[in-house]
């Protein structure tokens, strides 16, 4: 055994465990820190595998900016944990179901023989200074650069959209201006007024 | 599994080991003394003497406070979440440590010479946040939570925006890898990344104030509303080692921004005709490491400076100044470089 299978099957190991705890934990932030964990582990079989520009990637975006989104919204849910412990006997037909059609599908292509040890032979591993990024650049702007650009508007699109469902002007929010802030002067808000003393009984 | 490849495995984990030793201990060594000269310094600027009674002129204050915190006790709260309680001040401190293996701190002297160590950087310190959000949440205490929301969306936001600076530097320089970022900006003072990536440079250390969470970007910690942020519950070396994440978070953008904006390990005196022999026997470290302490100072000299900001001004700068000034400033630069402007871009 090389160290690299060493390391994959440690990596696995963990990835397996935490993708099951995702969904076996009953407190839901422990579910999202498992997807974390699974996601960690994952960018790890990707760096095993010489993706080191998607494998850092996956961490930036899912590690770092969205499991922290996600969890941010967890963590300020007040969920009542009993609910969610129901109904297991009801569900487990859908479930199994599901399950064994997605283990059939599994099972049909991984044994096609376009996934067959003989139709992937190991990968040559490349010298110590391919550059992994600049030949995905390479690639994504030269064959791939509608569908990318196609991507990025969709994303443009997806951005503004979210931001126009979620901007309204509600009555009564105490929303600032800073515009406004910056322009007050104390002649606007004080006014002082000049009084005679009042005469001593 | 054979004999020699053991071995093998064993001698190279050992240098490894070694030499990320090498690197911690002046590292840890650094943040305790950047404690001493935030105290003294932030004292020196307000007419204070600081600390003074602890070995000579108070040397060996640092000394102290690490033994006290040390033998204090730690106290899990009872209504916590233990198991999370415990490992969060972990996460805080490995993003931060690991971060430490791609810079290079001269010429070839590096851990780990990734080709993608700029994202690498980035998605590390993008970790960091989970520390501080299992710290607020598992203490179960409000004063912790809302720090905790607080700082987890101070974060993320200004994320962006150093993200955004730091496209600009790879544009720049044409490569993610520290070591070629820096050897890109060879050839004096003014070839440096500071100049045609001022307002880049000027955002990226701002974010870097703000994603170390240190005045005047401090709200997560606001002890006047919050007592002291997602670390209340913490005591003893528990809550040292947010302590040393924090410190050592500062020491690693003060040194990305030395990297990337200010030629790194390169003379400051490049082909000015006398400097440059005069100063040639200063080794590469030795200017890293100046330059790395100048923006250390800065983040003193802000915390002496200015007032904390109001939490809903963070988020403004944050979104609606920082992220459109990179972006116009990235149309800038790209047009910079389809144009060849001298001396940083042909």
């Amino acid at each position: 055994m090389t160290f690299e299978k060493l390391v994959f099957y440690i990596l696995a190991a963990i990835l397996v465990f935490a993708a099951t705890r995702v969904i076996t934990v009953r407190n839901p932030v422990h579910a999202a820190l498992h997807l974390v964990l699974a996601f960690f582990t994952c960018a790890g079989l990707w760096l095993l595998l010489e993706a080191e520009f998607l494998a850092i990637t996956l961490v930036l975006v899912y590690v770092g900016a969205v499991m922290v989104l996600f969890l941010f919204v967890v963590m300020m849910l007040d969920i009542n944990l009993d609910p969610l412990r129901e109904g297991f006997v009801r569900n487990l037909p859908v479930g199994l179901t599901v399950a064994v059609l997605m283990f059939i599908e599994m099972a049909l292509v991984l044994r096609s023989k376009y996934f067959s040890a003989e139709a992937m032979p190991a990968p040559t591993p490349h010298a110590a200074d391919y550059s992994n990024t600049r030949e995905l650049g390479a690639v994504l702007y030269t064959d791939y650069v509608y569908a990318f650009e196609i991507a990025s508007v969709i994303l443009v699109v997806a951005i503004i959209a979210a931001i126009v469902l979620a901007l309204r002007k509600r009555p009564g929010s105490k929303r600032q201006d800073p515009a406004e802030q910056v322009k007050v002067r104390a002649a606007d808000r004080l006014r002082v007024i000049k009084m005679e003393a009042e005469p001593k009984d | 599994m054979n004999e020699t490849s053991l071995l093998d495995w064993i001698i190279t984990g050992g240098i490894i080991l070694i030499k990320i030793v090498i690197i911690i201990l002046p590292l840890m060594l650094s943040v305790a003394y950047l404690t001493y000269a935030e105290r003294k310094i932030i004292g020196y600027m307000q007419v204070r003497i600081g600390p003074n009674r602890v070995g000579p002129r108070g040397w060996l204050q640092p000394i102290a406070d690490a033994l006290k915190l040390m033998m204090k006790e730690i106290i899990i709260p009872e209504k916590s979440n233990h198991y999370l309680f415990v490992i969060a001040p972990t996460l805080v401190i490995a993003p931060a440590l690991a971060a430490w293996a791609v810079i290079p701190f001269s010429d070839g002297l590096v851990l780990a010479d990734v080709d993608a160590s700029l994202l690498y950087i980035l998605a590390l310190t993008s970790i960091g946040v989970y520390g501080i959000l299992i710290a607020g949440w598992a203490s179960n205490s409000k004063y912790a939570f809302l720090s905790t929301m607080r700082s987890a969306a101070q974060i993320v936001s200004y994320e962006i925006a150093m993200g955004f600076a730091l496209v600009g530097v790879l544009m720049a320089a044409g490569s993610l890898n520290l070591g070629d970022i820096v050897r890109a900006q060879q050839g004096g003072i003014l070839h440096w990344y500071w100049l045609p990536l001022l307002p880049l440079f000027v955002i990226y250390f701002i974010s870097g104030v703000a994603e170390t969470n240190r005045a005047p970007f401090d709200v997560a910690e606001g002890e006047s509303e919050i007592v002291a942020g997602f670390h209340v519950e913490y005591s003893g070396m528990a809550f040292a080692v947010f302590f040393l994440a924090e410190y050592a978070n500062m020491i690693l953008v003060a040194t990305l921004a030395a990297l990337m904006f200010m030629g790194g390990w390169l003379s400051p005196f490049e082909g000015i005709p006398l400097l440059e022999p005069a100063f040639a026997w200063v080794p590469g470290l030795v200017w890293l490491l100046l330059k790395a302490a100048f923006f250390l100072l800065l983040y003193l000299w802000f915390r002496a400076t200015f007032p904390r900001y109001r939490y809903d001004q963070i988020m403004r700068l944050g979104w609606k100044v920082f992220i459109p000034l990179t972006i116009v400033w990235l149309v800038v630069e790209g047009a910079a470089v389809v144009g060849g402007l001298g001396p940083w871009f042909d």
